[in-house]
């Protein structure tokens, strides 16, 4: 009995542990992450670098204006989530309310075998196949562009937006589709009128979920996007994303240089984007109870 | 006695098939105009099953088959000259479980007449005074029509879906077990309010309360292992059943 107690406390024990130390480690990162970008602002002013137009970490003298990098990601974003969503929630749609039998369990089965795919081998993808594409098809220099970026991600996005989106539809009561279709409802106006409105607050979620796989990826845009830290005025344009540069250029820089201090503060910009997206989701996932 | 009117809806050797399990056999009745019908019998006898037919929502079940026909003033309910949204236009429903959309009270209501196209504007906002009017929800809701539909009671929420079903004017409401959810003293009001509405409607009640059917209903049919037991005027069929399976199901020997 005695022991049996003793068991108990040990293992609440070990659980608040992990608990704890989970947030400790994410503390412990943010503070280290907070620590070493702050560090650049006492050689560059905050403002300087979040909207200074030259990237030029390793000229003499170096720029370090990561606005161009910033608009890469959100153009990149922004293109694959055009994309991605419409698509996304129709595909949802289509497995959960029209599919049938062994159609909806092949479409199902797809769809999470299309999550399991490696994010570097859809960009290889995106590189060998999708680039050549783009270049053809609207007689640009090179296929490594915005666009080819966001069609790349929209496909990692995808499979995220579909699953979840599906969920909620699942989750969406009988009864409503029911009182839909006995009030003369057709079926595409119970999906829009009744459906979606009811998934809403699920489907939001999907897609920031989505998005934030997007604005988190590294690999797949740094393969497909060109690379150019300039602004982009069109999607046909090479772009950089903030991953990518950090990425690309950490294995260069100098502990302690101001590049290294920089490539940090990206990683603070990052951080507030995805936080802000997060909370955006929050909002819109506890909507409901308040 | 009212005059005679033709029967608003016939059934004629309805047969229903769940796969290879026949949910009713043979049925056959005719539902008189501005009456309530109800329709009794033990759990899992077709009672809802029948009801559904009525406006067709059993086609929404992959493995129905069905034999039969049912007529809705003279004309099949499943002839393509009387589209699916026109006949659940006209014959509207009611379920067991109140099913308000997580809208407000006046979207609720507003829903069915977007989707035909009955009203705009102001006129929307007549409809939902009226509906709510008949059903006893407009003094209670009339403030606070914009509020999600979810917070209400059970009671009102079922008031509002009969509300709602009945704002695009149907001819014909059917319910199923609307009380089934709701305590005595809800009942009692969901039956009074059913008594009023039977000088516009045409009512079918599903129940598996006898004493509600012998309260609300003019005429009654009692269903067994999907058979059509006996239909005919509620006071004989409670009084006098012919069939003794209909007196030992009502006199509470089974079901
Ligand atoms: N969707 C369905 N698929 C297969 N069988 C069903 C389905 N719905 C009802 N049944 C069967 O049909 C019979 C009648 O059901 P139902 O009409 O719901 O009965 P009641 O409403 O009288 O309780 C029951 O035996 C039930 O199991
Ligand atoms: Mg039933």
């Amino acid at each position: 009995m005695r022991w049996r107690r003793a068991r108990e406390r040990l293992i609440e024990t070990l659980i608040r542990l992990s608990g704890f130390s989970a947030i400790a480690i994410v503390m412990l990162i943010f503070v280290f992450l907070l620590k070493e970008g702050v560090a650049l602002f006492r050689t560059v002013p905050l403002g300087e670098f979040l909207t200074g137009q030259r990237w030029y970490p390793i000229s003499e003298p170096p720029g370090f204006g990561v606005f161009p990098l910033i608009c890469g990601s959100l153009l990149v974003t922004i293109g694959a989530a055009m994309l991605s969503v419409p698509l996304g929630i129709a595909s949802a749609l289509f497995i959960s309310e029209i599919a049938r039998g062994w159609m909806k369990e092949l479409l199902k089965a797809g769809i999470e075998l299309f999550a399991a795919i490696p994010s570097v081998v859809l960009g290889f993808i995106g590189m060998t196949l999708l680039a050549p594409l783009i270049r053809q098809a609207f007689h640009v220099p090179t296929g490594l562009t915005a666009l080819t970026g966001s069609i790349t991600l929209a496909f990692m996005a995808m499979p995220t937006i579909v699953s979840i989106t599906e969920d909620a539809l699942t989750a969406v009561p009988r009864g409503y589709r029911e009182a839909a279709m006995a009030l003369g409802a057709t079926r595409w106006q119970m999906m829009v009128r009744v459906l979606l409105p009811a998934a809403g607050s699920g489907i939001v979620a999907a897609v920031m979920l989505g998005i934030g796989r997007v604005i988190g990826e590294t690999m797949a845009v740094m393969m497909v996007t060109g690379n150019a830290a300039v602004i982009p005025h069109t999607m046909l344009q090479p772009v950089r994303t903030l991953t990518a540069t950090i990425a690309a250029e950490m294995g260069e820089t100098v502990r302690g240089s101001d590049h290294y201090f920089a490539l940090f503060a990206i990683g603070i910009v990052l951080f507030v984007i995805t936080f802000v997206v997060n909370l955006i989701a929050d909002r819109f996932l506890h909507r409901e109870q308040r | 006695m009212k005059p005679t009117e033709a029967p608003k809806l016939i059934v004629q050797d309805l047969d229903l098939y769940y796969g290879d399990f026949q949910a009713l056999k043979r049925i056959q009745m005719s539902i008189v105009s501005r009456q309530i019908t109800a329709l009794i019998g033990p759990s899992g006898c077709g009672k809802s099953t029948l009801l559904r037919c009525f406006n067709r929502m059993n086609d929404l079940i992959e493995s129905v088959q069905m034999r039969g026909r049912i007529l809705l003033d003279g004309q099949d309910i499943a002839d393509p000259s009387l589209p699916l949204v026109t006949l659940r236009k006209r014959v509207g429903m009611v379920f067991q479980r109140p099913n308000p959309f997580p809208l407000s009270a006046f979207e609720n209501i507003a829903f069915g007449l977007h989707l035909h196209a009955l009203a705009a504007g102001r006129r929307i906002h007549a409809i939902v005074e009226q509906s709510l009017q008949a059903v006893g929800l407009w003094d209670r809701l009339k403030d606070r029509l914009h509020q999600p539909a979810l917070r209400l009671s059970l009671e009102e929420q079922q008031r509002l879906c009969i509300a709602r079903a009945m704002a695009i004017k149907p001819e014909v409401i059917l319910l199923d077990e609307p009380c089934s959810t709701l305590d005595p003293i809800a009942t009692g009001k969901i039956e009074e309010l059913l008594y009023a509405l039977k000088e516009h409607y045409t009512i079918v009640i599903v129940t598996h309360n006898m004493q509600q059917a012998a309260r609300v209903s003019d005429t009654a049919g009692f269903l067994l292992l999907g058979e059509l037991v006996e239909f005919g005027p509620t006071n004989r069929l409670f009084t006098n059943p012919r069939d003794p399976k209909t007196e030992a199901y009502i006199t509470g020997r089974f079901g």
